[in-house]
């Protein structure tokens, strides 16, 4: 085809191309208001539908958030009613325990009481006074008349009186000394009661941790059922920190499973063959090892369901004390034997590995084997005591599961509740682009018919001057 | 929902079941076909270490047979060992133990054929491997692949190799090649061609058996 098919003239191309510009601009100008008409239906168009499914998400999103608050705060107030009911309980345990001790440490306490006064009376009880009769012989040493009489009298009084004092001191001390002893013998009876009374004092400072705690989870119990935003953000703010660490969690138990699987995985093909597929890619020998893995994860499920450690089956929860112990002993024996399992299988891989190495040595050189002392039989019991234990720990993954459950919900709520907001801003803002830009590209359209416009509009100015003139005039008049 | 139960088993049994297919199609059977004519019996030592490459190296489920190229090798009896090994990896290390000292057996007491029938043995290789139902089917010819027929063999007749792979190891340069390297070329063009020609899915070439044994088994190589 010709490249200059579409020119009028082919010879002079300017000519062409200026009669194609007037002709395209008059039938511009001629479609001058539907061509408007059209952009502007277009941009309403946009408008209105980005300004009603914005109003949608943001609606939408705000009953999701409403619905999330809702399960939230349900959520939380159960978790803060069973924590507060379990603070209760440790606080009667912590009552009654002391309670059934109190009349045995009350009457102990009496009788320590009791032995100190005693002690204490015995102690107040002093020695008789000396006789009265020191006041006659001062009667008697102030008589004037001398002679021998009374000096014999006054020397056997003197004797007799330092026979008694003698004899009073000594029983004086004799009682200062009793009395020391009853005072010693208070000593015990002393420490004793200080020991009740400091266990008393211990006792009540833990009730009182207690009741403080209690009034924390009051509070927060009190916050939620108030419904109010700062404790919805709070446990927004848990559930996403809560996420964070059980997933944490979850991740450094894969890397347990992941071990696990590598070390019965092997071992696994001599029971159900190496050369078994399910699918193209997928052994036989390792579905088993990763079903005999999960097997062990929900039988550790179980178990913490069973002791209510967790609490993801609803039916394990409510199940009567009996039934749920059993359950407990049941999951309890089959995570023994898987973990029993796996250590014979550990077991094996080491065997089989080392057949494997005899052989490939076997096929390269015809030398013997070099004899492995006991050293080597350390990486066999390392294998096996992991199989065991691994299971038991890979049991306790239902702990951060339950938290991961829990929060998640909480945390897409929250993002996908973001995400509709985020959404529907940016579909707002595009309609009001959308507005805008009807009008800009209605004047973007008359820059192409400038010229038409322009003669427009002074054909109109030129009708329209007479015009105004007239009814000027015939405004004068009238 | 009672009733969807038992629908519900069906078709994860079926599921199951398809699943479970065949499982043959992910083994491979490797049958390695070694040439005792004349001078290159002396090679028989590195053809033992090809074989104990394989054993090292082939898993449980998976098919080996050794066969001597003689002056007609289309028969049974030129197999000197053939196993398929068992799902059980100990089981299968048994049999490779076993496999081994079979093969120390007979280099032991190898002696050299008159003629080389190359072909003959290729035809005995296909039928066997296509009896395994093994999903890589290799053939591994030890040869110079100079094929000398003797009085009244025939082989001038197209053959079927359809779905297997052939590699040719350490072909070395005769004489006369060494005179007239077309000769060695041309051989080489030759067999490639004939086994393409019957359906080989590919021809490879090993030379270099200290540094390139893997090529053996690993195509992308």
């Amino acid at each position: 085809m010709d490249r200059n098919s579409w020119l009028f003239w082919p010879d002079s191309v300017a000519l062409s191309v200026l009669t194609l510009l007037i002709l395209a601009m008059l039938f511009l100008y001629a479609a001058r208001k539907p061509m408007h008409g059209v952009i502007h239906s277009l941009c309403n168009l946009v408008t209105q539908s980005t300004r009603f499914i914005s109003r949608w998400l943001f609606l939408s999103a705000e009953s999701l958030r409403l619905r999330n608050q809702a399960v939230l705060l349900a959520h939380s107030q159960e978790s803060a009613a069973s924590m507060v009911d379990r603070e209760f309980e440790r606080v009667s345990n912590i009552i009654r325990k002391d309670m059934q001790e109190f009349p045995a440490l009350q009457r102990k306490l009496k009788e320590d009481v009791t032995r100190i006064e005693d002690d204490y009376r015995k102690c107040g009880e002093v020695p008789p006074p000396p006789p009265e009769w020191v006041d006659a012989l001062e009667s008697v040493s102030q008589i004037k008349s001398g002679g021998d009489i009374p000096r014999k009298l006054l020397e056997d009084i003197n004797k007799s009186i330092q026979k008694i004092h003698d004899k009073t001191v000594a029983e004086f001390r004799r009682s200062y000394e009793e009395r020391h002893k009853i005072l010693k013998g208070i000593q015990p009876s002393w420490r004793s009661a200080e020991k009740l009374i400091d266990e008393m004092d211990k006792k009540m400072v833990t009730l009182n941790t207690n009741a403080k705690q209690i009034d924390g989870h009051m509070a927060k119990f009190e916050g939620i059922r108030a419904k109010d935003s700062k404790t919805e953000h709070a446990l927004n703010v848990s559930a996403f920190v809560q996420l964070a660490i059980s997933s944490l969690v979850m991740v450094i138990a894969l890397g347990g499973a992941f071990i696990n699987y590598k070390l019965i995985a092997l071992p696994m093909s001599e029971m159900v063959g190496a050369s078994d597929y399910i699918t193209d890619n997928l052994r036989t020998s390792d579905v088993a090892a990763l079903v005999i893995i999960l097997m062990e994860a929900s039988m550790g499920l179980f178990l913490l369901e069973s002791l209510r450690i967790t609490q993801l089956f609803p039916k394990i929860a409510s199940m009567d004390d009996r039934m749920r112990r059993r359950l407990m002993l049941a999951s309890l024996i089959f995570l023994v034997i898987l973990a029993a399992i796996e250590s014979s299988l550990a077991l094996m891989r080491d065997m089989l590995v080392a057949d494997k190495a005899a052989l490939m040595h076997d096929l390269a050189s015809s030398a013997p084997p070099a004899t492995q002392g006991w050293m080597s039989n350390i990486p066999m019991a390392g294998q096996m005591v992991m199989g065991f234990v691994l299971p038991f720990a890979l049991a306790f993954v239902a702990i951060p599961l339950e938290s991961v459950v829990h929060s998640l919900r909480t945390v897409l709520g929250v993002l996908l509740v973001q995400g509709m907001r985020g959404l529907g801003f940016v579909l707002r803002f595009t309609g009001v682009v959308f507005r805008r830009l009807a009008k800009v590209l209605e004047s973007s359209y008359d820059i192409f018919i400038v010229i038409p416009l322009m003669v427009e509009r002074w054909v109109v100015a030129m009708r329209g001057e007479p015009l105004v003139k007239a009814q000027a005039k015939s405004g004068r008049a009238s | 929902m009672k009733k969807s139960l038992p629908v519900l088993i069906i078709l994860f049994a079926a599921f199951l079941l398809s699943a479970c297919g065949d499982s043959r199609k992910h083994t491979q059977a490797v049958y390695m076909l070694v040439d005792t004519s004349g001078t290159y019996t002396k090679q028989i030592n590195k053809a033992a270490r090809v074989i104990n490459y394989l054993l090292a190296t082939l898993n449980p489920g998976d098919s080996l047979a050794v066969a001597k190229v003689e002056t007609r090798s289309f028969t049974e009896k030129d197999i000197i060992d053939k196993v398929t090994f068992d799902r059980r990896p100990s089981e299968a290390t048994q049999q490779k133990r076993a496999f081994k000292s079979r093969i120390e057996a007979f280099t032991r007491g190898v002696h050299g054929s008159a003629y080389t029938d190359i072909t003959g043995g290729l035809i005995q290789a296909a039928e066997y491997l296509n009896e395994t139902r093994a999903g890589k089917k290799t053939i591994v010819i030890f040869s110079d692949m100079q094929e000398e027929l003797g009085k009244g063999t025939v082989r001038d007749f197209p053959i079927k190799l359809n779905g297997i792979r052939i590699v040719a190891l350490n072909v070395s340069k005769l004489g006369t090649d060494n005179a007239d390297p077309r000769l060695y070329i041309d051989r080489l063009a030759h067999w490639k061609a004939r086994v393409l020609k019957a359906g080989a899915t590919s021809w490879e070439v090993v030379n270099d058996l200290d540094n390139n044994m893997e090529a053996i088994l690993d195509p992308r190589r």
